[in-house]
């Protein structure tokens, strides 16, 4: 099953631009929400995506900012984030391929492709609430907002 | 189950009586082509079910993807405070095609809005803020793409093809008529 909380997320360093790259430990010091996800264009990315896009300001009140996941290559993440007008990175996932939805155990063999999965990790890179979503249900944003609200500064842990 | 939150109040735009048994509630982007199709669909469940049935509608206007969306959700905050807000809903998801000003102001005059109101009003923080909490609290619900329902305050994910929806919704005023 997908990584759970209370571990460290582990790190990865992934294509998100031809001549860009980013790695999770660029964010220490802010909240993640790293959305896995299967498929660019798929119809229910389609509509997942535009709704963390539409909440950025929330998410970033939140201290957090959104990394999309999938095993696409840069050049379809591209043209997919200018389709839909993503306002947050998408990692590309591609060689070896799955390798880091592998690492959070949330790659599905079979098909090739990620599970459609979310995880939020805290400012020192623990994983602090992750879920996995039937593949073709879009688990829409309120879990993530909930799991973020719980890791602001004096809220109890 | 994703919950309606909050649950419904004064601040909603809503048809039928609040004691009606039956509440839905739709998430809903004026420019997105399945709200303008479910717009269609609703009126007929609406008049099979008479006043049993209570219907909300909440703004989620998917900005990025659908660029009059937000708009036009504006326009439609800003008859409802000229107590216009439903014949305005149904022009722009009738006219969907069309949501430039030059319509939202023509539009506004077919529905009877006073224009010079409705210009303060589209551009004022009243209305931005009211489409904002809208799409929040849709976000919050579970709402994971337009349209999205509730019915009596649980997300419904059901098909809302007619014949599907109106079996739903009649077989919960069933229910209460059984007590």
């Amino acid at each position: 099953m997908a990584l759970e909380a209370g571990r460290q997320a582990p790190d990865f360093s992934l294509g998100t631009t031809p001549d860009q790259r980013v790695s999770l430990r660029d964010f220490r010091g802010r909240n993640v929400v790293l959305a896995f996800y299967p498929a660019d264009w798929s119809p229910v990315c389609s509509d997942q995506l535009p709704i963390y896009s539409e909440l950025m300001p929330e998410f970033r009140k939140l201290g957090a900012e959104v990394l999309g996941i999938s095993v696409d290559g840069v050049w379809c993440h591209l043209a997919f984030a200018k389709h839909r007008n993503l306002r947050f990175p998408l990692l590309s996932d591609f060689e070896p391929k799955g390798e880091v939805a592998r690492t959070y155990d949330v790659y599905r063999k079979g098909e090739g492709v990620s599970e459609r999965a979310l995880f939020v990790i805290d400012r020192e890179g623990m994983i602090r609430w992750s879920y996995v979503s039937p593949i073709g249900v879009n688990p829409g944003a309120d879990g993530i907002l909930e799991a973020l609200e719980g890791l602001q500064p004096g809220r109890k842990r | 189950m994703s919950k309606l939150r909050p649950p419904l109040s004064s601040q909603d735009h809503f048809q039928g009586s609040v004691d009606a048994p039956i509440q839905l509630v739709e998430y809903g982007d004026y420019e997105c082509p399945f709200c303008g199709r479910a717009h269609l669909i609703l009126k007929a469940v609406r008049a099979a079910i008479g006043d049993d049935l209570l219907f909300a509608f909440r703004n989620f206007p998917l900005s990025q993807v659908h660029p009059h969306a937000l708009r036009a959700a504006h326009a439609a905050e800003a008859a409802g405070l000229q107590d216009r807000f439903w014949p305005m809903h149904d022009l722009l998801f009738e006219n969907q095609q069309f949501l430039e000003d030059e319509h939202l102001f023509r539009y506004a005059g077919l529905v009877g809005c006073d224009l010079d109101q409705f210009a303060e009003d589209i551009d004022s923080e009243e209305v931005a803020e009211k489409v904002r909490s809208d799409f929040l609290s849709g976000a919050r619900s579970g709402v994971n793409g337009t349209p999205t329902f509730f019915i009596n305050g649980g997300r419904y994910d059901g098909s809302w093809e007619a014949e599907v929806l109106l079996s739903v919704l009649q077989d919960l005023r069933g229910v209460r008529e059984l007590r």
